[in-house]
């Protein structure tokens, strides 16, 4: 379950009493309720499931991880090649 | 275009300009009609067969030509809704299907009819944007209009508007492209990007509405076929990838060849903003509709010239070979992941639906 | 798509099932919880580059496939009233109930509309206040915030024609159930991001003290998968059982605190009946009482469903559970493919048996 795709902030503003905005998706802006990350800024990155988001991105943690397991490559270089394709 | 749409200059005894809405008088047979097909039609479509206003259009087909050549002929039925969307309406969707159902059998596409079937509260304005594209489209495709009907329904009993066409062409001799002729080693190429019309109507539809640029891609293909058959007449098969997407266009395919496909996912051309509002809403564009594209199977010694040929011609800029016809899982078509695994991409079950799961 | 891509970098993913095939020595049962986490595995083929030793159990974090067949009845009855607007998620439509499914109401003329948000149902009965709008809450955790959201907004802005048929359900019970079953036998379990994003992982720290069970919150992506299922194989291996984060851009460990509070105020647990499994206590959330009138069962106490029941060949509870593949199913394929699902695992997009069938996993290999 849980179709939660990562979008960028690019508007903030107050609907009805919630905190909504618009968030860019890559070519594609829709709006969102921002009511669930109340300390989120125009720039930053969430999280939106069903119109909402449910978390901010933390990027310098997305960061750090990818770094990781890309150095963690260096390991598994030394390995046979992953047999691609059909696996029975 | 001759004629242009405006209602304000029509000088006929019972003015249509006093009927804002189609009412069902316009398609009882009578003066309403008449007026109708007068105004509205005719001088948007004008040409000497339409004028005669038969019941059938009598047409000189290839005069001079001793060799008979074949006869494609093709029907749609054009039921989209909304009628307007982002890059065209229903009047361009109803031309460019119609010719590329004629332009998949390598045939030049010569005539059209035209059924309209309208409903009761039509706004006559909107009936003449449609009409206005419907006539200009078929002038971009070199296309003529030649016989039509107009028929109208009680509110609530149509979608606005339907139109029907049939459509007929030549196809030059030495031409063999059909659904079952693929071969082993065909190269698989795809003419564009794919999902592009599917993703602007959803782009617009009640409940899902997004902003972006996308807009839908309908376009004519019968001069890009002929761009690549001039390349190589090594083209085994060809097909518009409409609803469904591409995964219908190459299972039917397979299915009438009765041999494999496979595929890169990697390769298939897609626009970053397609691809976003596809993973906003959860569908695989693979399955996303497309009005202006084509897959083909060419000869895989000629893959190459083919696909140069294209990328000399507007709407095959960014076609690309995707994959290759093979001799495994017959009907069945296969695609490689970019992780290295596979998976088979099957006809869809169903009308494309979003997802929050 | 900036931190989508990268996640589904092919070399990425590949050098982590490399160091996972380095790593394994024996045997394992690993769960995913989350039914998009299984679509996401079977979609991108990661399931077929695993070493045999993993055996990967698709569990049954797929809210569509555990509604309760008697609420898809009710929502069929409720869709069926000319006076009633019945708007859903796009998952819900094909699911089927008794005898017919929402998309045939729909086709048979019922106003059924389909929305992206469930702020969406809301502004429909806003837009047509002589008409009821019932809207479909489905949705574990994740959509419960979202749902409950939908509510509070109706109430503080006094929209009275706004009901939602609640179906929520919710993970850790399930996880303990399956747990608890002796019929399962689960090594470990991969918890779902989406989950722990709005709820923290904090709730597996018992679990995991008292069945000795690793857990990892995963996220989607074909890198984060391989990622979590090696950090999971590496605690196996070495006989250690803890929590541990493999979607730390999103989840932290007390997850999102506004989200959690709108539940609790909108919402409070109750017993849930899982589709196929049968009743798990505890294991969902109705609307409280202060939210009653927007209570679709309550508004219309009339709809009563007669004698639901499914079909005799499904056994979508077993597939639920991990007890079967989909592939093992006798009706697999035949009696029961997407365009004539027998059970809801047929029909949602990220149901086990829709995944099995919709990416070609008919047996074992492709190659047969």
């Amino acid at each position: 379950m849980c179709l939660g795709i990562p979008g960028k902030v690019i508007e903030i503003y107050q609907a009805n009493d919630m905190i909504m905005g618009k968030v860019d998706f890559g070519g594609v802006i829709k709006e969102a309720c921002l009511e669930f990350i109340p300390d989120i800024r125009v720039g930053e990155y969430t999280i939106i499931h069903v119109g909402f988001g449910i978390s901010k991105l933390d990027e310098e943690e997305a960061m750090r991880t990818l770094e990781m397991l890309r150095e963690m490559e260096m390991l598994a270089d030394e390995l046979p090649e992953l047999n691609q394709g059909l696996s029975a | 275009m001759t004629g242009k749409f405006d209602i304000r200059s029509w000088t006929c005894p019972l003015p249509l300009q006093n009927y804002p809405t189609i009412v069902m008088g316009h398609g009882s047979g009578g003066k309403m009609m008449s007026d109708l097909i007068r105004h509205m039609f005719l001088p948007l479509l004008e040409n000497e067969a339409l004028i005669q206003l038969g019941d059938a259009a009598v047409l000189e087909i290839d005069p001079g030509n001793t060799r008979v050549s074949r006869l494609a002929f093709t029907t749609d039925s054009f039921v989209v809704h909304p009628l307007v969307f982002p890059g065209g309406n229903i009047g361009d969707l109803a031309v460019y299907g119609t010719v590329n159902d004629l332009a998949m059998t390598g045939a030049r596409p010569l005539y059209l009819s035209a059924g309209f079937i309208l409903e009761e509260g039509l706004p006559m304005d909107l009936l003449g944007q449609i009409t206005t594209t419907f006539a200009s489209a078929a002038e971009i495709a070199g296309v003529q209009v030649v016989t039509g009907d107009t028929k109208v329904v009680n509110k609530g009993h149509g979608d606005g508007l339907y139109i029907n066409t049939t459509g007929i062409g030549l196809i030059p001799p030495g031409i063999e492209i059909a659904p079952s002729n693929a071969q082993v080693g065909d190269a698989v190429i795809v003419s564009g990007t794919i999902g592009d019309h599917g993703m602007a109507i959803m782009s617009i539809r009640e409940g899902l509405e997004f902003e972006t640029q996308i807009t839908s891609d309908t376009a004519p293909l019968h001069e890009l076929v002929e761009t690549m058959l001039a390349a190589s007449m090594e083209i085994h098969c060809l097909r518009d990838a409409t609803r469904g997407g591409l995964a219908a266009a190459l299972n039917e395919l397979a299915k009438s060849s009765n041999l494999g496909i496979t595929f890169e996912e990697g390769a298939v051309p897609l626009q970053p903003a397609v691809i976003a509002a596809c993973e906003m809403l959860g569908m695989d564009p693979f399955y996303v509709a497309n009005e202006g594209k084509l897959v083909a199977m060419v000869q895989g010694e000629m893959a190459e010239e083919v696909l140069a040929a294209m990328h000399s011609h507007p709407l095959g800029q960014e076609a690309a070979i995707i994959g290759q016809v093979v001799a495994e899982h017959p009907g069945l078509v296969v695609s490689k992941t970019n992780i290295g695994g596979s998976r088979v991409v099957d006809l869809p079950a169903g009308e494309l639906l979003p997802r929050i799961c | 798509m900036k931190y989508l891509d990268e996640y589904r970098d092919g070399e990425l993913t590949r050098k982590l099932l490399a160091e996972i095939r380095q790593t394994v020595t024996q045997p394992w049962k690993i769960m995913e919880v989350c039914g998009g986490q299984t679509h996401s595995i079977i979609k991108s083929g990661l399931d077929q580059l695993l070493p045999p030793e993993i055996d990967l159990i698709h569990g049954p974090g797929c809210p569509v496939c555990v509604t309760p067949l008697e609420l898809i009845d009710k929502a069929i009855a409720l869709a069926s009233r000319p006076d009633i607007i019945f708007t859903s998620y796009g998952d819900m439509l094909r699911v089927p109930g008794s005898d017919r499914d929402l998309f045939s109401v729909k086709a048979a003329g019922g106003d059924v509309r389909i929305v992206y948000s469930p702020l969406d149902a809301l502004k429909i009965a806003q837009q047509n206040p002589h008409k009821m709008v019932v809207f479909f809450g489905i949705g574990f955790e994740t959509t419960a915030p979202a749902n409950a959201m939908a509510v509070l907004q109706a109430k503080n802005q006094g929209i009275e024609n706004f009901a939602m048929l609640v179906s929520h359900v919710t993970v850790p019970p399930a996880i303990t159930a399956i747990l608890e079953s002796p019929q399962v036998q689960v090594n470990a379990f991969l918890a779902a991001g989406h989950v722990c994003t709005v709820m923290g992982y904090w709730e597996y720290e018992a679990l995991v003290g008292k069945y000795r069970v690793p857990v990892i919150v995963m996220g989607f992506e074909p890198v984060d998968i391989a990622r979590a299922i090696l950090m999971c194989v590496q605690q196996l291996e070495n006989g250690e059982a803890r929590v541990e984060n493999a979607y730390a851009r999103s989840v932290e460990q007390a997850g999102n605190l506004p989200a959690q509070s709108i539940i609790k105020q909108v919402f409070e647990t109750t017993d849930r009946a899982w589709r196929g499994i049968g009743v798990i206590p505890e294991s969902g959330y109705r609307l409280k009482d202060t939210f009653q009138q927007y209570d679709a069962e309550l508004r219309f106490p009339e709809i009563q469903v007669i004698n639901p029941h499914e079909s005799s060949l499904c056994i979508s509870g077993l597939i639920l559970q991990g007890l079967k593949k989909p592939n093992e199913c006798p009706a697999f394929g035949k009696e029961c493919t997407p365009q004539s699902p027998l059970g809801a695992t047929m029909v949602s997009s990220e149901g086990a048996c829709a995944a099995y069938y919709q990416y070609g996993r008919y047996t074992s290999s492709l190659e047969k």
